[in-house]
């Protein structure tokens, strides 16, 4: 059994190293979900269209986002991005272009269902009081998908902000890559991984006890 | 932008093109490398699904005991336990903490440890798949087992099983294929796999574009295969007049 000390990882070292990793990671996090559920949302909305050009295009791009492992679609931007922008970009604005691409084909397909879950009858009524279909999906479908998809939405924001680990392929500096820049600069690599464990671990935690509850709440009202 | 797919036609040494694009005898091609590489993502992902059906059908049987709550408790916490943390983490977890902890698995290769790291995620994974699917059955079905006079692991193994996994078998189809996909971040501790591969033979060669499509392309045929055969499993396994419920899957 190796001796552990953690008693180098003071407050100097979580201000120098581990806070800004978790500001990151936090602002990928906040980031990919608002613009994966703006973007998801569309290609759902393209998905249930009943147009093919519209359709198609956005299958393809959903189920081919989604049969690549996160990690090579990571590389994959980091590669292609400078080559359509003409310019190098650091590893922090490529992670946050790829996240919001990736998820934006993961929350489509949250969204899609919870379009479905809503009875057809919500659209004929909408259609009935004479709402074009702007504004039926507007202000009738997608607040009730929304609410619907609540607890699943929340779940894969979980997933996403783990994933957010993963940067760690282009170099980013995410809440675990401070975790183990410290971990080097102290010489006390061991301590380091096991707290970013740790950490992970009750930041997730929390977050999806916090989703259970809420699911019990919204099950209630409904 | 040109293309030049000769790139895995070159010989990983000396940079020559090779005829036929297999290397024989001393030369060794990006083509030979890729496969090879293929070869490491295969048997982690069947390795670790292997791994993780055992865990996880185990670890989800548990949940359901009756009258063994802290059988359950302990299910209940090994799933929070490994499905809060990121499997990156977990993976380091297993490559540089458990080997200082416990001196024995100092010798352990690292390919042992990515297995134990990818199969144990996605152990609890599966655990919850295995008690949804369990919990789905009418309480009869239990009850019916207990009145004919079995023993508890007599009406799991003869009553409640069979029908349970037939009802999970697609979630467990979407977690076969994620575990392919899981694979790919087995390249932080340099498992020779796919992605290990573009990482490698990107930089050698520098035409990364054709290095990365191929790479893409047999993860995707890796997760085509798996979803044909759990497909074939499925057809064969189907009790005619009852319909399995689907289930969500993760990433």
């Amino acid at each position: 059994m190796a001796h552990l000390d953690f008693a180098l990882f003071n407050w100097d070292v979580v201000t120098g190293f581990i806070l800004k990793g978790l500001y990151f990671s936090l602002f990928l996090t906040a980031v990919a979900t608002l613009g994966g559920i703006f973007f998801g949302t569309l290609l759902a909305l393209m998905r249930l269209s009943g147009k093919k050009w519209l359709d198609l295009p956005a299958a393809i791009y959903v189920n081919g986002m989604r049969s690549i492992p996160l990690v090579m679609v990571i590389l994959g931007f980091f590669l292609l991005v400078p080559y359509v922008i003409g310019r190098p970009i650091g590893a922090e604005y490529s992670a946050i272009i790829t996240f919001i691409a990736f998820e934006a084909a993961y929350f489509s397909e949250i969204m899609r269902a919870g379009i479905q879950s809503i009875p057809r009858g919500q659209v004929f009524a909408g259609q009935a009081v004479g709402m074009t279909y702007r504004q039926n999906m507007t202000l009738v479908i997608l607040p009730q998908a929304f609410r619907n998809m609540l607890p699943v939405l929340l779940t894969q924001t979980i997933i996403l902000f783990q994933d957010t680990s993963l940067v760690y392929a282009i170099g980013a500096y995410d809440l675990l890559k401070g975790f183990e820049t410290a971990g080097k600069n102290m010489g006390r690599p061991v301590e380091s991984y096991l707290l970013a464990a740790v950490l992970y671990f009750i930041i997730c935690f929390a977050l999806s006890y916090m989703v259970k509850q809420l699911h019990k709440k919204i099950a209630i009202i409904r | 932008m040109a293309w030049d797919w000769q790139v895995y036609c070159k010989d990983t040494v000396d940079g020559t093109a090779v005829p036929g694009c297999f290397g024989t005898g001393d030369s060794y091609t990006y083509l030979n490398w890729m496969l090879s590489a293929w070869g490491w993502t295969i048997s982690v992902s069947l390795c670790a699904l292997a791994v993780a059906l055992v865990v996880g059908s185990i670890v989800g049987i548990v949940r359901t005991l009756p009258d063994k709550p802290w059988l359950v408790r302990l299910g209940n916490a090994w799933v929070e336990l490994f499905r809060n943390i990121p499997l990156l983490v977990q993976i380091f977890l297993w490559y540089f903490v458990v080997p200082a902890m416990v001196p024995p698995m100092r010798d352990f290769p690292p390919f042992v440890l990515v297995v134990l790291a990818l199969g144990l995620f996605t152990s609890a994974r599966i655990a919850e798949q295995v008690r949804s699917g369990i919990q789905a059955l009418p309480k009869g079905q239990r009850y019916a087992g207990m009145a004919m006079g079995f023993t508890t692991p007599q009406y799991y193994r003869y009553v409640i099983l069979p029908m349970a996994y037939r009802i999970i078998l697609p979630p467990l189809t979407s977690e076969s294929m994620n575990i392919f996909k899981n694979s790919s971040v087995a390249f932080a501790v340099s498992i020779a796999e796919l992605t290990q591969f573009y990482l490698q033979a990107g930089e050698e060669t520098s035409r990364n574009m054709e290095i990365y499509l191929g790479v893409v392309a047999l993860y995707v045929i890796s997760a085509l295969v798996i979803n044909r055969i759990m497909a074939y499993i499925e057809k064969r396994a189907r009790v005619p007049g009852f319909v399995a419920a689907g289930g969500a899957g993760g990433h």
